[in-house]
């Protein structure tokens, strides 16, 4: 399987802080922007996909940094998901991640 | 109200007879050591009511009802098995055949007897005693007829200066009477108070415009001129009055014991050994009606300890006994603090005395220690009851007094009394009197695993008969958690070390405007769900600014970041303010037309609004763009600040009504519509005492009175209801709003996060009359500053949503995806009575299935 950046959106459309939710290959994944982050990459994507709310509302969650690592609380139940490896803190469950790089205005999405 | 459990013929039959505080708190006792298998229990009690709380009986005239002071609503019974009879006078007792007779003709026979008939009040046989308009203070039939007579007179007059007259003279005050208070001997108070400490009591009590006469002897009650009254006193003078009540005292009810021969003390009352048993050794008495060497206890929490002493005789524990109790009482009087300890009096021999007094902020106070100085035999306060707990406990326990005794009721230099450190008390200490809880019993509790003040009052019952130990258990349970290595931390999480309090305090005083800036000067770390929202909320309500501002909108929760609230599928509802629950035919169509339009699941809401359900993210502008545009403002029902204003249309259509609360719900709502808290805040006002809008369950509750409004503050319904404390009564509109202004402040700058009112109140030290200190006394001098700031916010209030729609940036973060112009596929609805609902998960794959 070939692996591939994709263009997702502009760096205008995310919000400094926060995430959005966009459409890549028919899923819905969570994009946060967080300049504030001190590794290579400042955006993260988990999937929106809420496994304990059954909702597709992580996008919109408040992220919380816990102990070293950047991490987005449901805004249902107020699980956290690490943002870079989608582990959720509470319980044992994984959820899907992406690689994300931001060229110049583009944010692209790694594509497995 | 009569129980309908069968008697039971194989167990011995032990019959109670009254059933006041201390009769209900025996059956508790008893039931709590399973004496209900042993026994068949019956109680027969002479009241229409089951046993309520006599000690708050004057809480009947201030808002509560006969079901809130209950002390069981006859569950308890039930449920164990033990019958019981109100409206039944036992008026015989035949000793050989063990034998009760009772009023209405019946008998039954006993094994075993509990006699807890309590007392009644004593009244003088002055000529003219048994005029119409005279009344006693001792059960709720009196203060029903007090509160009748009152409404239709001017003038009131207690006889007698003791403990209960002057809480009765509040109490007729407070029905708005002028009242008087009549005593025979030379001060208020005798039994308690020494000379002077009465003097400065009567000062006070004489500055709160109630007329004191002492050293005053009633001849003769006559018709009045002006009045209903007039009382001739000895000396040749007069006083005319409409209302007398007596309250000369209190006498033991033992009529029971002189008509079967038990043996009985002098001047009344039922003897009785350790264990509570009678001269019959199957008769036990127990609580007012019952004199142990030589002495009647006027109070309950000696009740209760001859209630588990008997109790535990029955049981074949003798180890529990009654061996007198301690006196002490401390008490608010008409808003004095007064009180007692030990020998005030000064009458052990070769006592030393030291007294201190303050003319200028009225109090007095008196240590009277052994000869050689090292132990306190007794105390008097007046003014100041902030010593009281500090005296006792040295009293109760003979702890040595340090070097300088007097510092214990000399004012210390920073303000606060030399407290004596929990540390410092012996694990006897008595903690809780009302239930004897001693201070091991809460380290106990501690080591048990109750790690709060509430779990602690849970297991002990510690701080749940009078209250007034409140403070004391809260150090000793905090102290006991530090023995433990239990941290008490209050920090609010990892970014910060400080309480949502100090934050408020930093944010203010250091002018700080948004987040960044307080963790860069105070935090570490980048946030976290849990200081975010809190830091955003008391931002907005200090600052008041748009909180989807750039810097502000990553603080807050998803229900303020996109002004709805979020539904378990991710769409939202929609809650648009209708001050006062008062709208339009035209307005409410407007409601219909856009629900209808985007088909949203329509329902009115617990606090008169209506909800519309369903709203995905980017039909949220647009929807609002339409409500704005009709002239609706945002109800905020997504943020932890004023959600509604539930409301009677009072004086205006209803017949009842005494004044016009819709006009005030609706003023009181565009008042605080903008207040950011730390958590929701629900008023409601009711038009009279009828209450139709339940006020009374609200943080804020305003109730229209004959002589203006009647002010309720941190009342709950919810998940954990709190009946809301009276805190001001007949206030004009202005007054009304003014100490709105500042409990709502006060609240919001001390507050934890996620704390309502009435958790907050729950746990303020010094509770209702500390708030009412603070906002009616300004005791911290803080009224200017809760003035102001609530000031600005009311002047700094805008619609957030049209703002919002008004900023193209801001509406940007409403798309549904950044890339894409479809919808979330996982939002599905189904029919049910005419309306959308979400979807459950076996419906939407059967819905798929369908499709596929
Ligand atoms: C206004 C007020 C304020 C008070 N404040 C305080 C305070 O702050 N602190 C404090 O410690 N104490 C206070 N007290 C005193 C406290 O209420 C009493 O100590 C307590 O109620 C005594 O309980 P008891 O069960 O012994 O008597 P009661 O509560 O008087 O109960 C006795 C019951 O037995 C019934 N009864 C009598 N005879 C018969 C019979 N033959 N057959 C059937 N039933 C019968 C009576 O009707 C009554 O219901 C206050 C009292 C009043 C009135
Ligand atoms: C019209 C007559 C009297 C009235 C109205 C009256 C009023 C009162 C009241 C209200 C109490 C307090 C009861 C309580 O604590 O609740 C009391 C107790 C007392 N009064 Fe008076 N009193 C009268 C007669 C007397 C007399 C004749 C004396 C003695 C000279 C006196 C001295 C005292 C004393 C010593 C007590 C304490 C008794 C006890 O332990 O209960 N009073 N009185
Ligand atoms: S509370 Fe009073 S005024 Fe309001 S509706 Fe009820 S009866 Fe009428
Ligand atoms: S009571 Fe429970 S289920 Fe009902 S609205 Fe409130 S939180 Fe939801």
């Amino acid at each position: 399987m070939t692996t591939q950046w994709k263009l997702v959106c502009k760096k205008s459309d995310l919000i400094e802080g926060a995430g959005v939710a966009a459409m890549v290959n028919n899923q819905q994944v969570a994009i946060f922007y967080l300049p504030e982050a001190t590794s290579d990459t400042k955006v993260f994507a988990i999937s929106n996909w809420d496994p304990f709310g059954k909702a597709n509302v992580l996008s919109r969650g408040l992220v919380a940094h816990l102990q070293g690592q950047w991490t987005v609380a449901s805004p249902l139940y107020k699980q956290h998901f690490v943002l870079s490896t989608g582990e959720c803190l509470e319980e044992d469950v994984k959820i899907p991640h992406w690689d994300m790089k931001l060229e110049g205005d583009n944010v692209f999405i790694l594509e497995s | 109200m009569n129980s309908n459990t069968p008697l039971s013929a194989s167990k011995p039959h032990l019959v109670v007879v009254g059933n006041g505080m201390v009769g209900h708190h025996f059956v508790e006792q008893m039931i709590a050591q399973s004496g209900h298998e042993s026994f068949q229990i019956t109680v027969f009690g002479e009241e229409p009511h089951l046993a309520y709380d006599r000690v708050h009986l004057s809480e009947y005239f201030t808002g509560k009802g006969a079901a809130d002071l209950a002390m069981t609503d006859g569950t308890l019974y039930d449920d164990n098995g033990v019958r019981y009879f109100t409206n039944s006078l036992v008026t015989e007792i035949d000793r050989k055949a063990k034998v009760l007779l009772l009023q209405d003709g019946q008998s039954l026979s006993y094994d075993k007897l509990v006699l807890a008939t309590g007392s009644y009040p004593f009244v003088p046989p002055i000529p003219g005693h048994k005029r119409d308009n005279t009344f006693v203070y001792r059960t709720l039939e009196d203060l029903d007829a007090i509160r009748d007579c009152a409404k239709k007179v001017t003038r009131g007059t207690v006889v007698g200066g003791g403990l209960l007259g002057l809480e009765a003279a509040n109490a007729l005050k407070n029905l708005g009477l002028e009242t008087s208070v009549v005593e025979f001997a030379p001060r208020l108070m005798p039994v308690q108070l020494d000379e002077k400490g009465g003097s400065v009591l009567k000062g006070m009590i004489e500055g709160l415009g109630v007329k004191v006469y002492t050293d005053t002897a009633t001849q003769e009650i006559v018709d009045g001129e002006a009045s209903f009254h007039r009382m001739n006193f000895a000396d040749g003078t007069h006083l005319e009055t409409d209302l007398i009540l007596f309250s000369a005292g209190i006498r033991p009810q033992d009529a029971l014991a002189k008509q079967s021969g038990l043996e009985m003390g002098e001047r009344g009352g039922i003897t009785i050994n350790n264990h509570c048993q009678t001269s019959d050794a199957d008769i036990y008495s127990i609580g007012e009606c019952a004199l142990w060497n030589n002495m009647i206890y006027g109070l309950v929490a000696p009740g209760y300890t001859m209630a588990k002493a008997a109790a535990g005789h029955l049981l074949g524990d003798t180890s529990v006994a009654f061996t007198g109790a301690d006196m002490s009482t401390k008490l608010k009087l008409l808003g004095c603090d007064v009180g007692s300890v030990g020998d005030a009096h000064a009458k052990t021999q070769g006592c030393k005395v030291f007294v201190y007094q303050d003319e200028i902020s009225q109090s007095y106070r008196k240590m009277v220690v052994s000869e050689d100085g090292k132990k306190l035999l007794g105390a008097v306060l007046v003014g100041d009851n902030s010593y009281y707990d500090t005296l006792l406990q040295y009293y109760l326990n003979a702890i040595d007094l340090p070097e300088q005794a007097q510092s214990l009721i000399l004012p210390a230099m920073d303000g606060a009394p030399a407290a004596l450190g929990v540390d410092a008390l012996p694990a006897t200490a008595s903690i809780c009197s009302c239930h004897n809880v001693s201070k091991q019993d809460i380290s106990d509790a501690v080591c048990n695993g109750a790690l709060s003040v509430g779990d602690v009052k849970g297991v002990t019952k510690a701080g749940t008969g009078c209250g007034g130990c409140a403070a004391l258990l809260k150090k000793v349970v905090d102290n006991e958690l530090l023995a433990l290595g239990v941290e008490v931390s209050t920090d609010i999480c990892e970014h910060f070390a400080y309480t949502r309090q100090d934050l408020f305090n930093i944010i203010k005083i250091e002018q700080i405007k948004s987040f960044d800036d307080l963790l860069k000067k105070h935090g570490k770390g980048h946030g976290c769900e849990i200081c975010k929202p809190a830091v955003g909320s008391i931002l907005a309500s200090v600052w008041n600014e748009y909180v989807l501002k750039k810097e502000h909108i990553v603080l807050q929760d998803t229900n303020d970041r996109f002004l709805g609230n979020m539904q378990k599928d991710g769409t939202y509802s929609i809650v648009p303010r209708i001050p006062g629950g008062e709208i339009t035919p035209a307005k409410l169509i407007v409601l219909g037309e856009v629900a209808k339009e985007y088909n949203l699941y329509t329902k009115i809401t617990g606090g008169q609004r209506i909800d519309l359900f369903g709203a995905t993210l980017p039909q949220l502008p647009e929807i609002w763009g339409k409500l704005v545009a009709a002239g609706f403002e945002t109800g905020q029902a997504y943020g932890k600040s004023l959600r509604t204003v539930k409301s009677c249309v009072g004086s205006t259509w209803c017949r009842y009504g005494v004044d016009d609360s819709m006009t005030m719900a609706v003023d009181l709502e565009n008042r605080y519509k903008g207040l950011r808290s730390p958590h929701k805040i629900k008023f409601a006002v009711s038009g009279c005492t009828r209450e139709c809008a339940e006020a009374q369950s609200k943080d804020i509750g305003v109730i229209a009175t004959e002589g203006g409004w009647n002010l309720y503050v941190c009342g709950n319904g919810g998940m954990k209801p709190r009946h809301g404390d009276l805190f001001a009564t007949d206030l004009d509109r202005e007054t009304l709003i003014t100490y709105i202004d500042r409990v709502l402040m006060f609240y919001t700058k001390t507050a934890d996060r996620l704390q309502r009112t009435s958790v907050w109140m729950d746990g303020l030290e010094g509770g209702l009359e500390y708030l009412k200190d603070v906002v009616i006394n300004d005791k911290i001098g803080m009224c200017d500053e809760l003035d102001k700031a609530m000031d600005y916010v009311v002047d700094t209030f805008q619609c957030e949503w049209k703002t919002t729609l008004e900023d193209p940036e801001a509406l940007k973060t409403f798309r549904q995806f950044v890339n894409y112009d479809g919808v979330d596929e996982n939002v599905v609805f189904v029919e049910e009575r005419d309306q959308i609902r979400p979807a459950t998960e076996s419906e939407k794959q059967e819905l798929i299935a369908k499709v596929g």
